[in-house]
């Protein structure tokens, strides 16, 4: 299987030479449809990486290849979720979700002449998440949950080959969290669509990825690698099993060692 | 029996309801009336000369007494104020856009803007008028340099205070920087901006009777200081009222496009 996203022994630093080094010699694959989850220690560079995938920072070594080319500048294949929704709160929630249609290169000169075809590709989004009959609603209008759920079809609505979520649900509720989950769940199934997430939450990367990469304390690289065995699809009650709860535990004593470690 | 009772509980309400009075709205018109009331009975149990402080009848009656004179000024001062604060508008809109596009172009502009800002107008107008002389065209640049500090403030902060993720999810689609600032930047700012023009509506008036005082052969500002120079305290005290009127019915005018124009601003921090 092709890799979508590729890093190799990236090295990335702010502020000048003298500055923080936010990640050192950091090296990860995640192939094509994977859904991969980066946990690690606070401060460990997950949010670097982030920018560094979506070609938001430029890595001063090492290269990172995104569909099969190099990136030098922001690629417009990817679609971002962040734990602040940062709907816009004068549109509507359908004209917040058709929002990256007008930036990128390839839907904005087709927006007003086939507005109709979108508006029903984001609705059909809508539903997906279960806000059928939202869109004419106002983001303040929607709870925390719902703004969220809005914000995932905003970052789904430009067809995205990687989906970058940096800790999307961290700010809701434990049963909205799980809900969302599921959402989560069955966009990747649905969708096709490469995702890489990165949490504090270990339940969370061990329902949700396919593979879950450990961090060490910054400078962060990769510690380990994990697969995770458990079969598709995968319903809620999977988090009482004890498989399960062995994998997030021993996951818990390797950060817990990373940070001892930093 | 029940159909006496009925009558009875329900009569009450049904009389009270026709008489209620809704004291939230009455509430300006009942104080400034207050406030007349006050000053009309502190001037006659205190006794004071008219040359001081004339009582509000006695402004009345020279409102009455001058209408041509004040009506005419009046409009001269509107028009030199209004003049002033359209050009400060245009101006603020774009100097704001322009600070507020860079980190460098703020940090340059922003220590002159608020040097430029303590200067006091009053000193300005002096060499307004050696540059054009007297008269219309100093008090609409007085009324327009006073007020144009808050606009440009007020534009530049709300471009400046986009959240970095809706930036960064922006960015990430490939928008450019003028991408961010019609999508974000400008209808962000907007809040800022009609929120600011209450401040400088006020200002400018300030900013042109100002003006119209030290060199002006017309406008309210003049028309005081010549009544002043007469001892006619009444006609002094009549302009200031007449600017009053102006002050507030601009300020609710500006007040009524905030909200037609930015109504979600309101609602969404209701909201939260």
């Amino acid at each position: 299987m092709p890799h979508l996203v590729s890093i190799d022994d990236v090295d990335m630093r702010y502020g000048g030479a003298e500055g923080t080094l936010a990640v050192s010699g950091l090296t990860m694959r995640v192939g094509k449809g994977d859904f991969a989850a980066v946990v690690g220690p606070s401060g460990c560079g997950k949010s670097t990486l982030m920018k560094l995938v979506t070609g938001l920072h430029i890595p001063q070594k090492g290269t990172v290849i995104v569909a099969g080319r190099q990136v030098t500048q922001p690629v417009s294949i990817v679609g971002m979720a962040f734990q602040n929704p940062t709907m816009l709160p004068w549109r509507t929630t359908l004209e917040n979700i058709l929002l990256p249609l007008e930036i990128v290169e390839r839907h904005r000169h087709r927006l007003r002449a086939n507005r109709r075809e979108y508006v029903g590709k984001a609705e059909h989004l809508l539903e997906l998440v279960g806000l059928k009959g939202f869109g004419a609603k106002f983001p303040w209008q929607l709870s925390g949950g719902m703004q969220q759920r809005a914000n995932l079809c905003r970052a789904l609505i430009h067809e995205p080959d990687l989906l970058m979520l940096d800790e999307p649900f961290g700010a809701l509720d434990a049963f909205t969290r799980e809900e969302l989950w599921c959402v989560i769940r069955d966009l990747h199934a649905a969708q096709g669509v490469t995702i890489i997430l990165v949490t504090h939450d270990l339940r969370e990367a061990a329902f949700l990825a396919d593979k879950i990469f450990v961090m060490s304390a910054r400078p962060g690289r990769i510690l380990r690698e994990h697969r995770v065995p458990f079969e598709r699809p995968r319903e809620l009650e999977l988090m009482y099993e004890t498989e399960f709860n062995d994998l997030v535990h021993q996951l818990h004593g390797e950060i817990a060692s990373a940070r001892i470690a930093a | 029996m029940t159909i006496v009772s009925d009558t009875i509980s329900q009569d009450p309400e049904a009389k009270a309801r026709p008489m209620r009075i809704n004291w939230v709205r009455a509430a300006p018109w009942l104080y400034t009336l207050g406030l007349f009331l006050v000053w009309e009975l502190l001037v006659i149990a205190l006794d004071t000369p008219v040359t001081v402080l004339p009582a509000p009848s006695r402004v009345f009656q020279a409102v009455v007494q001058y209408w041509s004179a004040i009506w005419k000024n009046s409009l001269q001062t509107l028009f030199t104020t209004t003049l002033g604060f359209g050009l400060a508008v245009g101006g603020g809109l774009a100097l704001g856009l322009f600070i507020g596009w860079s980190k460098t172009i703020y940090a340059g502009l922003y220590p002159l803007m608020i040097g430029f800002n303590a200067i006091p107008k009053v000193a300005v107008v002096p060499i307004l008028v050696i540059w054009f002389g007297i008269g219309t065209i100093p008090a609409v640049i007085t009324a327009f340099l006073i007020s144009f500090f808050p606009i440009v403030v007020n534009v530049a902060t709300g471009l400046a205070t986009i959240e970095p993720e809706t930036e960064d999810v922006l960015r990430a689609l490939g928008a450019r920087k003028m991408d961010i600032m019609l999508k974000v930047g400008i209808p962000r700012s907007m809040p800022y901006f009609f929120g600011s023009l209450k401040i400088a509506i006020t200002l400018a008036f300030v900013g042109s009777v100002l003006s119209e005082t030290v060199a002006a052969n017309y406008g309210l500002g003049n028309m005081m200081s010549s009544a002043q120079s007469q001892f006619n305290v009444p006609l002094v005290f009549a302009g200031l009222l007449a600017l009053a009127v102006e002050g507030i019915a601009m300020y609710a005018l500006m007040a009524w496009i905030e909200k037609r124009m930015t109504g979600w601003a309101h609602r969404s921090t209701m909201a939260n």
